[in-house]
């Protein structure tokens, strides 16, 4: 497209590019603002000094973090949770999506029915509890991963995959080789569907990773929280004095502030590590669940 | 269909397909299926245990719930929770303050997101595009929970916020923001645009980069300068995406992210911060009262679920786009 630019056009592309930086500005700085913080000071966080390098750069918050064995505990049983719990969400939505997916089923359609119905209802927070109540689940690490075992979106969005990219002829000529459907599944199906496994495994992941209100109504024993959990008390409800021993009382407050950040720089690095990584399936991810059925 | 099994299998042999043989032929497609079926068992299990069994549980509603007795055997009382929640005084506080939230966030994030589409659809350099992209995703991927201690962090009185105002002289005191309730439906909108334009801006990209570049061709021959494009080109190219989410953000007008009111709100906040989802967690899980909060929750699922029906049966026939 060769053309002359008018004025004003050139105009637009100017302002354009300016809102843009000013715009990538905004999304950076907190997170910018975070991690100096996190590496200044309790002083120079108190005077407000902090604002594009850190000030007065020492590690002492992270020290104290790290010594702190509550996040600990609370980082390995995210892990377990992550683990875990992404594994059964994706061997179940794998088992629901694949044979929905196969138009030869008697009887689809109403099962699909009866999934998707959950994405408009529900039977809300009181009787979710209560059944997890119930099903004797309270203060157990499954309470975090069965009730969320499956999403009825990531379900559909999985079989949309799988009936959009492979050809039924490869299903049925593997089976008159007399392959059964497990074999099937485990060795043609998931080999052809890699990005789709990867946009769910980050999908679920992210949301266990995430997620600290099932365990804030589910959980009453601290050596079960998660890290989320954790930094709930530390950044909203503002219990920093665990990590506070040997303070004077007139440093404990700012201190508390770099403590606070060192947290989230701690709690959130292991995501902006793998950020880059993942990247290339984010687009991906949403164009399939944008495919319609 | 199972006709035509029949006639392969039994070449000139004319069958009458009656009823029995109907249903013969159905069982033999379920056994030839049955791995299939029992790959489906966990599913549906997870289904009926998880999600229908709440449902069903959903009728302590019209109950007064006795943990004791269970479910089925706790008393019937019909209405008296929901006449009880209608004629109290939070009703109108939290359906207002649910309705005014759903609301900033359709009028505000919602068109942040196209805007910031358009934009980036308008950089030529892709380098740029691709860099201001990746940065606009990161807020979706820093969990709620630290995105709230920063939110909260930063609105001190002594906070970078009040300093950045203060210092450029727009305020002459400190604002304690997350004490003064005008204060707080645009800091949770305003921090939700943040988190979430970049993502949400995704889903409209693509949708530009359906649209066919032979149209834009066209139009710079027929003297159309970037405005007019954009207006006649990009934007009815943008139509189709922009009417199925806002069908879906309106079916869940009255879902607003309780899980970040609880972390953000406090009670001196409440006359503008309680919703629905937040009422229901502070007196049903923290105060115990089941059954009244189930019928609180139970209203709400009711109403989302007849706003999305008839969202999607106006759009479908207004815009010929719908869900279903």
């Amino acid at each position: 497209m060769v053309y002359k630019k008018s004025l004003g056009e050139k105009a637009f592309d100017v302002s354009n590019y300016v809102l843009l930086t000013l715009g990538t500005i905004v999304f950076l700085y907190p997170l910018w603002f975070v991690i100096i913080s996190s590496f200044s000071s309790a002083s120079a966080i108190a005077s407000g000094s902090v604002t594009l390098w850190p000030q007065g750069f020492n590690i002492e918050a992270y020290e104290r973090v790290f010594s702190d064995s509550n996040i600990w505990t609370a980082y390995s049983n995210t892990l377990i949770y992550v683990g875990a719990g992404t594994l059964i969400n994706l061997l179940l939505t794998t088992l629901g999506a694949y044979p929905l997916s196969r138009r030869d089923l008697k009887g689809r359609n109403m099962i699909m029915l009866f999934i998707v119905f959950t994405m408009f209802f529900s039977g809300g927070l009181i009787p979710t509890y209560l059944n997890v109540r119930d099903l004797g689940l309270f203060d157990s690490r499954w309470a975090l991963i069965l009730p969320s075992a499956i999403s009825a979106y990531n379900l559909i969005v999985m079989r949309t995959f799988f009936q959009s990219t492979i050809p039924d002829g490869l299903i049925e000529s593997a089976k008159i080789e007399g392959a059964s459907e497990y074999r099937i599944l485990w060795n043609i199906i998931l080999p052809l569907s890699m990005p789709v496994v990867a946009v769910m495994t980050l999908f679920y992941a992210v949301a266990h990773w995430n997620s600290w209100f099932d365990a804030m109504i589910y959980l009453q024993d601290r050596t079960l929280y998660p890290l989320q959990l954790i930094l709930r008390e530390i950044l909203v409800q503002n219990k920093t004095n665990d990590m506070l021993g040997g303070v004077g009382s007139g440093d404990v407050v700012s201190i508390g502030e770099t403590i606070k950040y060192a947290t989230i720089v701690i709690a959130t690095v292991p995501i902006l590590i793998i950020y880059p990584f993942l990247q290339k399936y984010f687009a991906k991810g949403v164009m399939l669940g944008g495919v319609k059925e | 269909m199972s006709t035509n099994v029949a006639d392969k299998k039994n070449p000139g042999k004319a069958l009458p397909i009656s009823k029995r043989s109907n249903r013969r032929m159905m069982f033999r497609e379920i056994v030839k299926n049955r791995s299939l079926y029992i790959m489906l068992i966990p599913v549906i299990l997870y289904f009926v245990l998880f999600q229908y069994k709440p449902m069903y549980g959903a009728i302590i509603a019209f109950k007064d719930f006795n943990p004791f007795v269970g479910v089925w055997d706790s008393k019937w009382v019909g209405f008296k929770h929901f006449e009880q929640f209608f004629e109290s005084y939070y009703f109108w506080r939290i359906l207002r303050n649910t309705i005014l939230i759903s609301l900033y966030q359709l009028i505000f994030a919602f068109p942040a997101a196209i805007i910031l589409a358009l934009l980036l659809n308008e950089v030529r350099s892709m380098v740029f595009k691709k860099v201001v992209q990746s940065i606009s995703y990161l807020p979706h991927f820093i969990s709620l929970v630290v995105v709230c201690g920063m939110i909260i962090d930063f609105l001190q009185p002594d906070g970078i916020i009040n300093r950045m105002l203060l210092s450029v002289g727009l305020i002459e005191q400190p604002i304690n923001f997350l004490i003064q309730s005008q204060w707080f439906r645009t800091i949770f909108v305003g921090s939700g645009i943040w988190q979430g334009v970049g993502w949400s801006s995704i889903i409209f990209l693509a949708a530009l980069a359906g649209i066919n570049p032979s149209l834009y061709e066209a139009a710079v021959v027929d003297g159309a300068g970037r405005w007019k494009q954009m207006w006649h080109i990009t934007l009815p190219g943008l139509m189709p995406t922009i009417v199925i989410l806002l069908i879906i953000n309106i079916g869940n007008f009255m879902v607003v992210g309780f899980d970040k009111i609880i972390l953000l709100y406090n009670p001196s906040t409440y006359e503008t911060a309680d919703v629905i989802g937040s009422f229901v967690f502070r007196r049903g899980i923290v105060e115990a009262n089941y059954s009244f909060t189930a019928a609180v929750g139970l209203f709400n699922s009711v109403i989302n679920f007849a706003l999305l029906i008839i969202v999607n049966q106006i759009a479908r026939k207004k815009a010929e786009a719908s869900l279903w």
